[in-house]
């Protein structure tokens, strides 16, 4: 069977080879291993070998001729052999033999090939839109890095302050969570850099919310698509309420203690007098009710901040904080300590009904010692609220949960209720609060004792 | 427990390891009848005659060599350099044969053989006697790297070594042969890749190995002095690393201060910063600090060379910097 | 004189003498211990290396597969006589030159086929290449190709053979290039003062890759085994026989008294150094000259001329070592490349490998 010499790689980064000289002609015999022709590389003057024997039946390359790696060069086969099939659309002429390359079943070369040919389409797609053109034109091998920044910078005002800032990782992630606008913050580290002690410290001025706000309000004022946001006016309700808890939340330094009560008790008690005719109660009235003996026990809760000094209040006036549709008031049950449970839950629900009604008085309102906030009804397990000035402490009170108890060895099916304390660290400290939650615990795992 | 040299806990691992393994060998340079340069292999001639412990002569490169294609044939060399600054003559045979043939062979053999030897520097011996090797042997596949820096590290990471199938560097000082510690009596060993945290505290995270890890021990003592509490973590092995442990420390302390011998550039403390970086970076609260030996030679000169070393001071700088106390 | 000697440091003008090839010896193959059935085997093997090669020169030109290609053409009777004279568990080590030791060995033409087309059949799974071929199985310890790094691992090798008191022995190729290797004369010092039952042979082909070997080596190669008061000798590679008569006293003795011995083998490479070599330190006339010395025609002709076989039965061999080095190439074809994941074997690697992510 007759085998066609193609051009061999004679050098790692040949790509065609020029015939510089051939050792045999057409019709001589040759041995595996003769040197038949001699290529003019990229690199070098190299043999061409025979690998099998046979007769020269067709040199294709003539001397001169440059043949791509690949291309045939000469036939060698059996004397007389039919090589027609071999020739085929290859009459001499090493330029000639290009076509053939593709034949080749060297997989590297076609899927190159392919690939060449998937560009040219795509080069000849871009030019047909202006917009491929005008990149073309503005794109800069050298400065496009820079001018792809010029750009989004341009476009992108409102983050460009954030970004600009300095702030470490950690105090970046710190601030997110917080909700915290890092131009906003003043950075104490190397060069400005905000760190993790900055956000921990951070406490915005009204001055500077006012200065956070002016931007902000500028952005959305911008005209861009407006049916993406609705602008909603800002009651008054909630005017007060972003001043006053705004105010308590970045001046009053808080913290927070949670303890988890044991209701079992507090529940049976509520199911005796619920029995009773004409008789309401209900689990807040309940807290209402400890908190106010609570507080009876431990006067430094029941205080406020005046600045120079601190007042204890000789009355215990607890205030419940009630959800309506435009955010929430606090009316207050006067003397909370010296009332009954049921009295207590009545006051509760005349005062709350009123606040829905939007028929409280301000002096409804006024005069707390102490507030408490209760998601229970909600599922809310436990939560933190913020300090009503100016109390020096809140109660956020959480849903009660069906829990699994160790009683005496075994897991019996349990009651727990989660309260959280939010005290100002300024009035109360951590054991004064501890002590203060001890006191509502053991009144509400033991309610008959706040009848005492 | 009792209390061990530095020296003597190698020297045990070595000896019951010997004892319990025929195919265990030690060559090196004075390694017999001198009885080791720094007497670590004392009296293990004796013990185990000269087929087993070996005097070579001054041919790194040949000895180095002779180990791994007796490794490859089924014994267990310990090859000891009398220092790594010597080992560089006979570096090809450790990164091009040792690190590579089981690879090359398609998993054929295996080459289980332990060079060891001082590392990096041990006072004013001047350039070519003070280099620390870590980073650049950790840079290449195939070789694992320790350097203990207390003697029960020591003893249990060597026995791992020996006991590994794949080549492994195995680092000491000059400086530390005459450490003291309580060692247990009984058998143990310690894996690689797992670190130690040596100091606990909340401040920053000092990652120091080897020789520093002294340093950064000192540099934390005065620290506490001031209030800052540092972690220090001794990793151990530079290759498997513990960055597990770095990083859940670094979560803890927002800082990091990586102490290394090694000179900065492309060095350990480059690799772990970079790790630092990408798998902790949302719990950085400051750039990562290095404390290296500088980008020179180590000078003679008793101020030059102390200006060269890190000392407690560089790294307590670098914890200031970190913990923004500058 | 001396102002001729300032025009240049390195000698020029010199090239590699077939004179310096010893005389072959005129024994018989049954004085040499060898049957008359022994011979067509060995003529099978030669020839296997040889076409094995000139295949894979073929498709490396044809762009089938990349990496270097050292042929070994012209040499097959070192190893061919190599493999005949050693024990099937004597320890054999040698240089990136390495395909006709490997075949001579007992390597199927298959896996060292496909270990040039980098396939996960290939001897050493694809991931060693022409120059790393292994076959620890077959005491065949691999294709080295920093020159000079591997003598002192023949060394080595040794050395655990005789802490093992297995009565194996091992023989280290190396070529003339490695003689100027540091390598080698620390080596050479070890294995003398610890008497490490070692063959050390140097492949003498003429040329360090395009420096002939007058050019590179200062004195006669073998003669480097002097200094250390190792025993050594010359031996002519391109005659099967006169190997043979060679080696076989060596190795006797080596393994009888346990010393080294430096054989310095002369040898001829046909082939450029690599397959990019364009040859142009030696001359068309100087290759002609060796290759009437072939040792593949020589054995042949031995063959013939002592009857042991006919002309026919002699191509029949050829034509059944054609095939089969055809059936190599397709058997390395198709299979398969290696997996992905054989990137990371083979090798240790960290297991929460933090480097890759």
């Amino acid at each position: 069977m007759a085998i066609v010499i193609d051009m061999p790689k004679l050098s790692d980064t040949m790509e065609e080879g020029v015939i510089a000289k051939w050792n045999v002609k057409e019709g001589d015999t040759v041995s595996s291993g003769d040197i038949i022709a001699e290529v003019e590389t990229d690199k070098a003057t190299m043999d061409v070998e025979a690998f099998d024997p046979g007769t020269v039946l067709k040199i294709i390359a003539k001397e001169g001729e440059s043949v791509p790696l690949g291309g045939k060069m000469a036939i060698i086969g059996e004397e007389g052999e039919d090589i027609s099939d071999l020739l085929d659309g290859d009459d001499g002429g090493g330029k000639k033999s290009e076509p053939e390359k593709k034949k080749t079943d060297d997989k590297k070369e076609e899927s190159d090939s392919g690939k060449s040919a998937k560009k040219d389409s795509e080069d000849g797609d871009s030019e047909d839109k202006d917009s491929g053109k005008k990149e073309d034109e503005e794109f800069d091998p050298l400065f496009g890095e820079l001018e792809d920044d010029k750009k989004s910078s341009a476009s992108d005002d409102e983050g460009e302050d954030e970004s600009r800032i300095k702030v470490s990782p950690l105090a970046r992630k710190m601030a997110k969570e917080q909700g915290i606008k890092l131009s906003d913050v003043k950075g104490s580290g190397p060069n400005g850099r905000i760190v993790k002690k900055d956000i921990e410290s951070y406490e915005p001025s009204s001055k500077k919310e006012a200065k956070a706000e002016a931007p902000s309000g500028k952005a959305a004022a911008k005209p861009s698509d407006a049916s993406n946001y609705e602008d909603v006016p800002i009651s008054q309700m909630r005017k007060v309420i972003a001043r006053r808890l705004g105010e308590s939340k970045f001046t009053n330094p808080h913290f927070y203690e949670t303890i988890d009560i044991d209701m079992k008790k507090a529940i049976e008690v509520r199911k005796t007098f619920n029995e009773m005719p004409d008789v309401k109660v209900s689990f807040n009235d309940m807290v209402v009710k400890a908190c106010a003996v609570a507080l009876r026990r431990n006067p430094k809760v029941n205080s406020s901040w005046l600045g120079d000094v601190i007042r204890r209040h000789k009355d215990v006036h607890v205030a419940v904080a009630v959800a309506v549709d435009e955010g929430l008031l606090t009316p207050v049950v006067r003397n909370t300590d010296s009332k009954g449970f049921s009295e207590i839950g009545a006051e509760v629900k005349e005062l709350a009904a009123k606040a829905r009604d939007k028929k409280l008085q301000p002096d409804e309102m006024e005069g707390s010692t102490f507030t408490i906030s209760n998601l229970g009804m909600f599922g809310i397990e436990e939560f933190t609220a913020i300090i009503n000035p100016p109390n020096a402490c809140i109660l956020a009170v959480g849903a009660i949960r069906d829990v699994p108890v160790v009683e005496d060895g075994k897991v019996v099916p349990g009651k727990r209720m989660k309260v959280t304390l939010s005290s100002d660290h300024r009035i109360v400290d951590g054991a004064t609060a501890a002590e203060f939650l001890q006191t509502l615990r053991s009144l509400l795992e033991n309610p008959m004792s706040m009848l005492l | 427990m009792s209390e061990k040299q530095f020296r003597e806990a190698i020297r045990e691992a070595m000896v019951e390891e010997m004892r319990k393994d025929d195919t265990i060998i030690l060559m090196g340079e004075e390694v017999a009848e001198y009885n080791g340069a720094y007497k670590v292999s004392q009296n293990m001639l004796d013990e185990f005659g000269g087929k087993r412990v070996i005097d070579t002569p001054i041919s790194e490169l040949g000895f180095s060599g002779i180990g791994v294609g007796a490794a490859m044939n089924g014994l267990r060399p310990i090859i000891e350099f009398m220092t790594f600054n010597f080992a560089v003559v006979g570096m090809d045979q450790i990164i091009n044969n040792a690190a590579k043939i089981r690879y090359m062979s398609g998993g054929q053999l295996k080459i289980p053989i332990v060079f060891r030897g001082p590392n990096a520097s041990a006072g004013q011996l001047g350039a070519t006697h003070s280099v620390a090797f870590e980073s650049l042997y950790a840079h290449i596949p195939g070789l694992k790297v320790v350097y203990a820096s207390e003697p029960y590290d020591a003893k249990g990471l060597l026995k791992t070594a020996i006991r590994d199938d794949d080549p492994v560097i195995f680092l000491e000082s000059e400086q530390m042969y005459g450490l003291k510690q309580e060692i247990p009596d009984e058998e143990y060993t310690i894996p690689f890749g797992k670190g130690k945290i040596k100091r606990e505290g909340d401040d920053v995270t000092i990652v120091a190995h080897g020789k520093m890890y002294h340093v950064a021990k000192k540099a934390a003592e005065e620290l506490a002095k001031d209030g800052v509490e540092a972690e220090i973590i001794d990793p151990r092995s530079m290759k498997p690393f513990d960055f597990e442990m770095v990083i859940e420390s670094i979560k803890k302390t927002n800082r990091c201060v990586i102490v290394d011998e090694s000179h900065p550039f492309a060095g350990m403390a480059a690799e772990i910063g970079f790790i630092i970086q990408r798998d902790a970076f949302d719990y950085l609260d400051a750039p990562v600090q290095r404390v290296t030996v500088p980008d020179a030679p180590a000078p003679f000169a008793k101020n030059l060379f102390d200006l060269w070393l890190p000392d407690a001071k560089q790294v307590i700088d670098a914890v200031n910097t970190v913990t923004y106390r500058n | 004189m001396a102002k001729k000697a300032d025009e240049t440091f390195t000698p020029t003008g010199k090239v590699y003498k077939s004179t310096t090839l010893p005389k072959p010896t005129r024994k018989k193959h049954t004085t040499l211990g060898l049957k008359d059935e022994d011979l067509m085997p060995v003529f099978r093997n030669m020839y296997l290396q040889r076409r094995f090669e000139e295949r894979a020169a073929q498709m490396y030109q044809k762009g089938k597969f990349g990496g270097f290609l050292h042929l070994y053409i012209g040499q097959e009777a070192v190893s061919a006589s190599t493999v005949h004279v050693l024990n099937d568990d004597d320890d054999i080590i040698s240089a990136y030159r390495v395909h006709g030791l490997a075949l001579a060995r007992g390597t199927s033409p298959n896996a060292c086929m496909a270990e040039l087309y980098g396939k996960k059949t290939g001897c050493s799974k694809g991931k060693g290449g022409s120059m790393h071929f292994f076959d620890v199985e077959r005491h065949f310890w691999g294709g080295h190709a920093i020159v000079g790094a591997h003598i002192p691992l023949g060394a080595g090798l040794a050395m655990a053979n005789k802490y093992k008191k297995n009565g194996r022995i091992a023989i280290c190729f190396f070529g003339d290039g490695a003689v100027d290797q540091g390598s080698l004369n620390e080596t050479f010092n070890m294995a003398q003062l610890w008497k490490l039952p070692v063959v050390f042979v140097v492949e003498n082909n003429g040329y360090s890759m395009g420096t002939s070997v007058e050019r590179h080596s200062a004195g006669q190669l073998h003669k480097r085994g002097e200094a250390y008061g190792m025993k050594n000798g010359v031996a002519n590679g391109m005659d099967f026989l006169s190997m043979v008569e060679s080696l076989k006293d060596v190795v006797e003795e080596v393994r009888e008294t346990s010393e080294p011995y430096f054989m310095e083998v002369k040898t001829y490479r046909y082939r450029g150094h690599s397959m990019s070599d364009p040859q142009n330190y030696r001359t068309k006339d100087e290759l002609e000259e060796f290759r009437s010395f072939d040792p593949i025609e020589r054995l042949k002709d031995y063959i013939l001329k002592e009857k042991i076989q006919t002309q026919k039965e002699i191509d029949e061999v050829i034509e059944e070592v054609d095939q089969e080095v055809l059936d190599a190439i397709d058997f390395a074809e198709k299979s398969d490349a290696p997996d992905d994941h054989e990137l990371f074997e083979d090798i240790y690697v960290q297991e929460d490998f933090p480097f890759h992510k």
